[in-house]
């Protein structure tokens, strides 16, 4: 019992680690424009099969494919921020809701319709296997996969303290007005967000491609677990995020454990609810 | 509704006629089970108006409602033996009940945290019921069959009465919607939905009337949901609790336009046959390409006509005027 209860923890945390870079991405979108980008998950879809593809065509391993994933979502985040998102945010709000219904919509049968709905795994990558621990095993991917969502989240919040564009990034999620006047292009800093907030997105699905399966409709569920997430860590709360994250990974894999596995993802939603219900700012929010 | 005098009721009346006689002139099957989705879909879309069209709740869960509503008669038919109209009205309660227990904690929530709230709900809902063994589970339930009567809720021989009880269903949500759109109420409704808190500031009790929309959309889209149990005979949680059906109910009140009475018939009306079409011409083999379509134009409409399409009805109106 302990020892499984052990392995259970460390599955969750390393579940919980991915959570938390896919909700860091959703975040900031949220926190900047106060739009809830419902396409999400399908960005991750997008990372996922662009390390897929580059690994069975070119034989490149989904770690080195990670620059091009984050490039690519990159530019695809700005170009639907420029030409989609940017033309509701003034409109009515359930319009606002809507449009990245649409989008998900489009990209997760793109993907089918190009790559048929089949689920795929990428057969041999650079790490494998599994680490013996003792009391519990380590699998080699997902602790690759792990320490990479670490690194990456680190660099997010460095990037968001340290740099200009950064700084311009916390400041319009402060307060746009001000930053407005402040001489802050915040069109610029929205498109420059969302691309940000889909490269991390895109960068998660390359880890997420060495141990989880590929197939189109694999964002919906992320994407609706990354709501959570960012509720219970607070609305545009990088930290908050990160550590949002991997308490519902843990409570995602222990309440399985615990209660039935096939409500785990029920837990996850009740989090929500009950984040919203008890403290509406979420953790560290503001 | 300013302009909804004289001539508009004869326009009313003649769209109304016209209906009636549909199934009596085209007599092959598929038409008339299109008809039946778009008055169904009409339905629904009415009933989620109530609440996010006039009181600005944009709901993104209400298969939840619709899968309670079918559930609970099914359950009863099989269980109990209880006639399916009793079962109708029990299970419009039971969606009730259960939208008021939910939407008594969320009735503070606005815009985009009522949204995922609602999806938030609707996800557990349909969790609980593929894993709930009293009511099957994930096998679902089969109606069994009766002898076909207005009685029973059941017809063989031909799609005639579904038809037309879709379309008194369709009709009850209409007046419905359109007695809250016009009451004391409705101006209320919109106040909440303009400003929550100004509204509050004015004396409304704001948990109060929210708690009103979401009951009734509840209760309505609960019926439609025992008229799909009762038209299809066979339901399961990923059947009638299923995400898209979510989605596809806000997206034919806001084509159609939300926060007027009959805009979301109007959207049923456009993109049920739409999206039944191409899912016959385009959705073989499972290419996707009907929801390729369908998500590019969800996506057409928001940026461009997110008003929906009643608004140009309305300007027709006027001008002809």
């Amino acid at each position: 019992m302990p020892e499984q209860l052990m392995q259970q923890i460390i599955n969750g945390l390393m579940i919980g680690f991915m959570y938390s870079l896919i909700a860091i991405g959703l975040t900031l979108i949220w926190g900047v424009m106060n739009i809830v980008n419902f396409a999400h998950g399908d960005f991750l879809m997008i990372g996922m099969f662009t390390s897929f593809w580059l690994f069975t065509i070119y034989g490149v391993d989904p770690l080195f494919s990670i620059p091009i994933c984050f490039l690519l979502l990159f530019v695809m985040g700005v170009a639907i921020y420029r030409f989609i998102v940017s033309k509701v945010m003034k409109g009515p709000m359930l319009a606002q809701l809507v449009v990245t219904f649409g989008v998900s919509i489009f990209l997760s049968n793109l993907a089918v319709y190009l790559w048929t709905p089949d689920f795929r795994l990428i057969s041999s990558t650079f790490f494998q296997g599994t680490w013996d621990m003792g009391d519990f095993n380590l699998s080699k991917p997902k602790a690759i996969a792990s320490m990479g969502s670490i690194i990456t989240s680190i660099c997010v919040f460095l990037f968001m303290k340290k740099t200009k564009i950064g700084k311009a990034i916390l400041a319009t999620e402060m307060d746009r007005e001000s930053a407005l006047l402040m001489g802050i292009n915040t069109e610029r800093i929205n498109s420059i967000s969302f691309g940000i907030g889909a490269a991390l997105v895109g960068v998660a699905g390359a880890f997420l491609s060495t141990y989880y399966y590929i197939y189109p409709q694999v964002g919906g569920l992320f994407g609706t677990i990354a709501f959570s997430i960012v509720a219970l860590g607070g609305f545009g709360s990088i930290e908050g995020a990160f550590i949002a994250g991997i308490l519902v990974g843990l409570a995602q894999t222990l309440g399985g454990f615990f209660f039935d596995p096939a409500y785990k993802y029920a837990i996850v939603f009740m989090i929500y609810l009950i984040t919203i219900w008890i403290r509406p700012k979420g953790l560290l929010g503001w | 509704m300013k302009n909804f005098t004289a001539k508009p009721i004869t326009i009313a009346g003649a769209v109304l006629a016209l209906l009636l006689i549909f199934p009596l002139v085209i007599t092959q099957t598929f038409p008339i089970h299109v008809m039946i989705l778009v008055f169904m879909f009409g339905m629904l879309g009415v009933a989620w108006n109530i609440m996010g069209g006039y009181a600005g709740m944009f709901s993104f869960g209400q298969a939840a409602f619709f899968g309670i509503g079918a559930y609970t008669s099914s359950y009863l038919l099989i269980a109990f033996q209880v006639n399916p109209w009793i079962g109708l009205i029990l299970g419009g309660l039971v969606a009730a009940l259960v939208a008021a227990a939910i939407g008594y904690p969320c009735s503070n929530l606005r815009g985009h945290y009522f949204a995922i709230a609602s999806i938030a709900f609707s996800e557990i809902v349909r969790i609980h019921f593929n894993n709930w063994s009293l009511v099957n589970a994930a096998e679902g339930i089969t109606i069994p069959m009766m002898p076909e009567s207005l009685a029973n809720f059941m017809f063989h021989s031909s799609k005639l009465p579904y038809y037309y009880i879709i379309m008194a269903f369709l009709l009850i949500a209409v007046i419905v919607c359109y007695i809250v759109a016009t009451s004391k109420m409705g101006y209320y409704f919109r106040a909440i939905k303009e400003s929550h808190d100004v509204a509050e500031v004015l004396g409304i009790n704001v948990v109060k009337y929210r708690l009103i929309a979401i009951m009734v959309s509840a209760f309505l889209s609960a019926m439609a949901g025992t008229f799909y149990a009762q038209y299809i005979l066979y339901i399961d949680p990923e059947s009638v609790m299923l995400g898209a059906i979510s989605i596809q109910i806000v997206l034919i009140s806001m084509l159609g336009g939300a926060g007027s009475v009959l805009g979301p018939v109007l959207g049923a009306a456009i993109l049920v046959p739409l999206s039944e079409t191409t899912r016959v011409m385009l959705g073989h083999r499972g290419t996707g390409v009907d929801m390729l379509i369908y998500g590019f134009l969800i996506t057409i409409i928001s940026v461009y006509q997110p008003q929906g399409v009643w608004e140009w009805f309305t300007r027709i109106g006027k001008k002809i005027k």
